[in-house]
């Protein structure tokens, strides 16, 4: 299994105290598996994308990723894995605004060492970003954002993609013309998809789908 | 890995050049006043060492004579015969040059060659000196350029010197440092010389370093006004960079290597900033430099080379300094992102807000700083306490500021929506306007408070001017013989003369200048002084006490009615202390028929006549004595020329003034500028409410002209109490002279006006700005894709 759950709990320090917000969530992901993680907002949807990310710590359980204990890890040993096996898709893109839309795709796999440009190239034909690569992200509309993000997250050939919401800001036709995408894209990587989403259209596309409900999985 | 991250924190300067330009500049303001004010000092310090390494003052003990100041050849001769292991030196002062004849076998090595440049006295009729002391006396003589040589002074055999202005005396002896053990007394050889210790020899470095002190100050408070602007610009660049912080870090860069990066980044913009700092700060060097050399020999006859050399100890300092105060800044922000989620919200207000919290904790401190320099000002002494004085009340007030103006703020005037917004708005501005508001408000305050003090001196000096130039016309003559007859012929047109008797002498064991004056009408009723005795004058008059100066009295704890020794075993009690703005050397003025029968070698060559006819009486001196033209001066010249001296000795101040105001107008502009870019969010509803954008822009010149006018108001009284310490501790210390002080309303309208109009010049661009936004601009505000 390439990514591995096991009672996860978490809470944060809410105005009224403590507000737990995962209850013992168990969850795997085999390699090339896509998975719809849905629910209502504050379910802790994206709580366990960021976990899974090693971007949040969890207060208890067990997080593995490739039989790796990620919790035993450093900062800096999750910030390595993270930034060689991990490709992360935010709701707001967070591109670097004083980039070009080249520079931010090439970025993360500029980090991990293993930059493609070849690679690079199909990304960006797929997803019809020919003629923005000079562009800074300011000037993109969000859709436009929105695939630069996920041609970053890709083009370092993660073994797990996660995804927060990744077509929420954009119209109908353009959404799925992006999932169809990406969900390409991950096809031919062979990267496991986690997807975090509202959309019953863009979970009955992936392979599997839970749903959170009060900090526990349904 | 480190390629990429570099390139993408670099590449935010490129995407911002405002304030890639707004840090550079910052920093390099901050550097070039201080490394300015540096290079300045340590050029004068290097003349003065010079000076000393050369002419080995303060460094051997000196045979000088008891009355006048030469030294018959004879009397050399026969110390030497007796022993004594001393070295002669004759000082002629021609065309505003020492000339200073040494002997190259007896003196210490150092006086009389150089191992820098190579020049040796021995076997050699030149005469040396530096380019500007060649130029001086080209026509005159001869003279081999070299560098080491300080200004002002040539240097040459003993023999050259003496054929030269046909002398064949001494002025002094230097006393060798290793004697023989036995040695005959002094008293038993040459009883006519006295033995003056290396320590009493006035010591110029000693002397000027109060003038340098005041140099650093102003110095140092432009570059913590420019420290304000890289704080503030620092503290921006991070707050806008926060999103992207947080996206290198959940990208997988590593905090370890983020944070060096960033330092690395950091110390790149800071070398260069402050490398462009040095250049401006030579720039200011070399402007000022002259301006300061005037004063320093003004103020205290102290030469300085004219040339700025790139000295290693201040740019070193300049970088330093760039590289300690932008740390301070950065070592604030690395701390944040070390305790910053790696999933926080990117609120671009967010440190705006925080440090609004702080502001209330942050005016605490600043009052508890104001009672400190209370407390100093009440038990305090000393320059380093006067300083800390003037530290605390600076850094005490700047502190209180944004709580004080906030507080103002609650008084505005107003009842409508959007005065209402308005006042309500610039409260919320002022974390980010603090900074540059206090820049404004010491930069103003320290303009007041210098110029207060500059004025009431010049105020002060007028009417010591004309209390010490009554007589109508001066004359000098250079013959004993001249002398004697101008003063019969004058005395028989029945005019009253005053001859200046003088002599030198160390006084309570330091050096001074003994006056012997013609007690009459002139002196009785021109003078005034600090604290008196009712009948000085008789008392003066008949040798019964003396008057000393400010300068003397206060360096040695003396006032009226204590005693001071004016000759060997004669002390005699004061009668009066008077003020003395002319000169650092402590005084004492004496009644002429005491001064004669203590001194009767002493001649006067100068002489004071008061007249109602100057011009006549000018053209019968010049035809019946034949004095030269230059020989006799009338009293305006001189005053002018006194006041002149003043004016050039305050040009200096009055520079550093402007350029500490121009700095904060800097500071101002750059906040409102950065602000500006921020702002949008806020402004846009307003803007789709209805207010126009040229409303929205007359606001924000609005609001920069009312917190400019609140800060004037609080820069008047911080002005005039550092006047008052600057008067009655820092003068006091540094010149030995307390000055009353005057007030000067209009000047500080001009001034207010000049920091309101600098106020609305910077607020003038980001105003503009916002009255040419597009609407698409103000749209974006709205829209998702934001």
């Amino acid at each position: 299994m390439l990514l591995e759950l096991k009672d996860i709990t978490k809470s944060f320090s809410g105005v009224d105290g403590e507000v737990e917000v995962l209850r013992g969530v168990s969850l795997g992901l085999d390699a090339g598996e896509t998975l719809a993680l849905t629910g209502e907002s504050g379910s802790g949807k994206s709580t366990i994308l960021h976990i899974s990310a090693g971007l949040e710590v969890p207060d208890g359980g067990s997080l593995h990723l490739e039989g790796v204990e990620i919790n035993g890890l450093g900062e800096a040993e999750r910030a390595n894995l993270r930034r060689s096996e991990v490709g992360i898709v935010f709701q707001q893109f967070n591109l670097i605004p004083s980039l070009t839309v080249e520079a931010n795709i090439g970025f993360q796999a500029s980090l991990a060492g293993r930059r493609d440009k070849t690679f690079e190239s199909e990304l960006v034909e797929e997803l019809g970003l020919s003629d923005q690569l000079k562009q800074y992200p300011e000037s993109l509309s969000g859709g436009q954002q929105q695939r630069v993000a996920i041609a970053r997250a890709l083009a370092v050939r993660p073994k797990l993609l996660l995804a927060d919401e990744p077509t929420g800001n954009l119209d109908e036709s353009t959404a799925s013309a992006v999932l169809t995408a990406m969900l390409d894209l991950v096809g031919r990587t062979g990267a496991a998809l986690m997807v975090v989403t509202h959309s019953a259209a863009l979970a009955e596309k992936m392979d599997r789908r839970v749903r959170l409900k009060g900090g526990v999985l349904l | 890995m480190t390629n990429t991250i570099l390139r993408a924190l670099l590449s935010y300067w490129w995407r911002s050049p405002l304030q890639l330009f707004t840090f550079l500049m910052g920093l390099a303001l901050a550097t070039g006043l201080w490394s300015g004010v540096q290079a300045i000092n340590s050029e004068a310090r290097a003349s003065y060492d010079a000076a000393a390494a050369t002419l080995g003052e303060g460094q051997f003990d000196q045979l000088v004579p008891r009355v006048g100041d030469r030294i018959p050849q004879s009397v050399y001769v026969d110390l030497r015969r007796a022993g004594w292991l001393a070295s002669p030196i004759l000082d002629v002062t021609f065309k505003g040059v020492r000339f200073v004849g040494i002997d190259p076998l007896t003196t210490p090595t150092q006086m009389s060659s150089s191992s820098d440049s190579g020049f040796s006295l021995e076997d050699t009729d030149l005469i040396f000196g530096n380019a500007e002391v060649a130029s001086v006396l080209e026509g005159f003589v001869e003279v081999t350029i070299d560098k080491s040589i300080p200004p002002g002074i040539a240097i040459a055999d003993i023999g050259v010197v003496q054929r030269l202005f046909k002398r064949n005396d001494l002025s002094r002896l230097m006393v060798l440092p290793e004697q023989p053990i036995r040695r005959p007394d002094l008293v038993k050889i040459a009883p006519e010389l006295v033995v003056q210790p290396s320590q009493q020899i006035a010591d110029v470095a000693a002397l000027t370093d109060s003038f340098h002190l005041n140099l650093t100050a102003f110095g140092f408070l432009s570059f913590a006004v420019g420290l304000f602007i890289v704080h503030s610009t620092i503290g921006l660049a991070f707050e806008q960079r926060r999103g992207m912080i947080r996206t290198l870090r959940s990208l997988g860069v590593p905090l370890s290597n983020l944070l060096s990066l960033i330092i690395v980044e950091m110390g790149l913009l800071v070398f260069v900033g402050a490398v462009l700092g040095i250049l401006m700060g030579y720039t200011i060097a070399a402007m000022l430099l002259p301006d300061v050399a005037a004063t320093v020999e003004g103020l205290y006859g102290a030469r300085v080379s004219g040339t700025l050399s790139l000295r290693p100890e201040w740019w070193l300092s300049g970088i330093g300094l760039a590289f300690l105060g932008a740390g301070m800044a950065l070592a604030v922000r690395i701390w944040q992102i070390m305790q910053m989620p790696l999933l926080s919200a990117v609120q671009p207000r967010a440190w705006a807000i925080a440090s609004a919290k702080r502001i209330r904790g942050i005016a605490i401190l600043g009052m508890i700083l104001l009672g400190f320099s209370g407390l100093l000002a009440l038990i305090g002494t000393g320059l380093g306490q006067a300083f800390a004085l003037i530290g605390f009340l600076l850094i005490g007030s700047a502190l209180v500021l944004p709580w004080l103006t906030i507080k103002l703020l609650d008084f505005a005037p107003g009842k409508g929506v959007i005065t209402s917004w308005f006042w309500a708005d610039t409260r919320q501005q002022m974390p980010g306007l603090s900074l540059a508001l206090i820049a404004l408000l010491l930069a103003v305050s320290a303009n007041i408070g210098v110029s207060t003090m500059v004025s009431s001196f010049r105020v002060t000096f007028v009417s010591f001017l004309d209390q010490r130039l009554a007589p109508e016309l001066f004359v000098r003559v250079e013959e004993e013989k001249t002398a004697s007859a101008l003063e019969k012929y004058l005395l028989e047109r029945e005019l009253e003369v005053l001859p200046l008797l003088t002599v030198e002498r160390p006084v309570v064991g330091q050096p001074a200048k003994l006056y012997g004056v013609r007690v009459g009408r002139t002196y009785r009723e021109s003078w005034q002084f600090l604290g008196a005795d009712p009948d000085v004058w008789d008392q003066v008059s008949k040798g019964e006490a003396v008057i000393v100066n400010e300068q003397l009295a206060r360096r040695n704890n003396l006032w009226v009615s204590d005693e001071v020794d004016i000759a060997p075993g004669l002390n005699i009690p004061i009668a009066a202390v008077v003020g003395d703005y002319g000169n650092p050397q402590g005084q004492v003025v004496m009644g002429e028929l005491l001064f004669r029968k203590l001194y009767p070698n002493a001649v006067a060559t100068s002489f004071g006549i008061r007249t109602t006819d100057t011009a006549n009486l000018r053209k019968a001196i010049q035809a019946d004595l034949e004095v030269p033209d230059s020989g006799i001066i009338n009293q305006a010249s001189i005053k002018s020329m006194s006041l002149e001296v003043f004016e050039r000795t305050f040009a200096v101040t009055a520079a550093l003034n402007i350029l500490t105001l121009g700095v904060a107008g800097f500071a101002m502009l750059m906040s409102l500028l950065t602000l500006a870019g921020m702002r949008t969010p806020q402004l846009a509803p307003l803007w789709a409410l209805g207010l126009t954008r040229t409303w929205l822009g007359v606001l924000e010149l609005a609001r920069a002209l009312g917190l400019s006018i609140i800060v004037f108001i609080c820069a008047v009284p911080l002005g005039l109490a550092l006047a008052w310490a600057l008067l009655n501790f820092v003068n006091v210390e540094a010149f030995g002279w307390q000055l009353p002080m005057f007030f000067f309303p209009a000047d500080y309208a001009f001034l207010g006006g000049l920091a309101i109009l600098a106020t609305l010049i910077a607020a003038a661009w980001p105003a503009i700005q916002m009255v040419r936004k597009p609407p698409a601009t103000l749209l974006k505000v709205f829209s998702n894709e934001r």
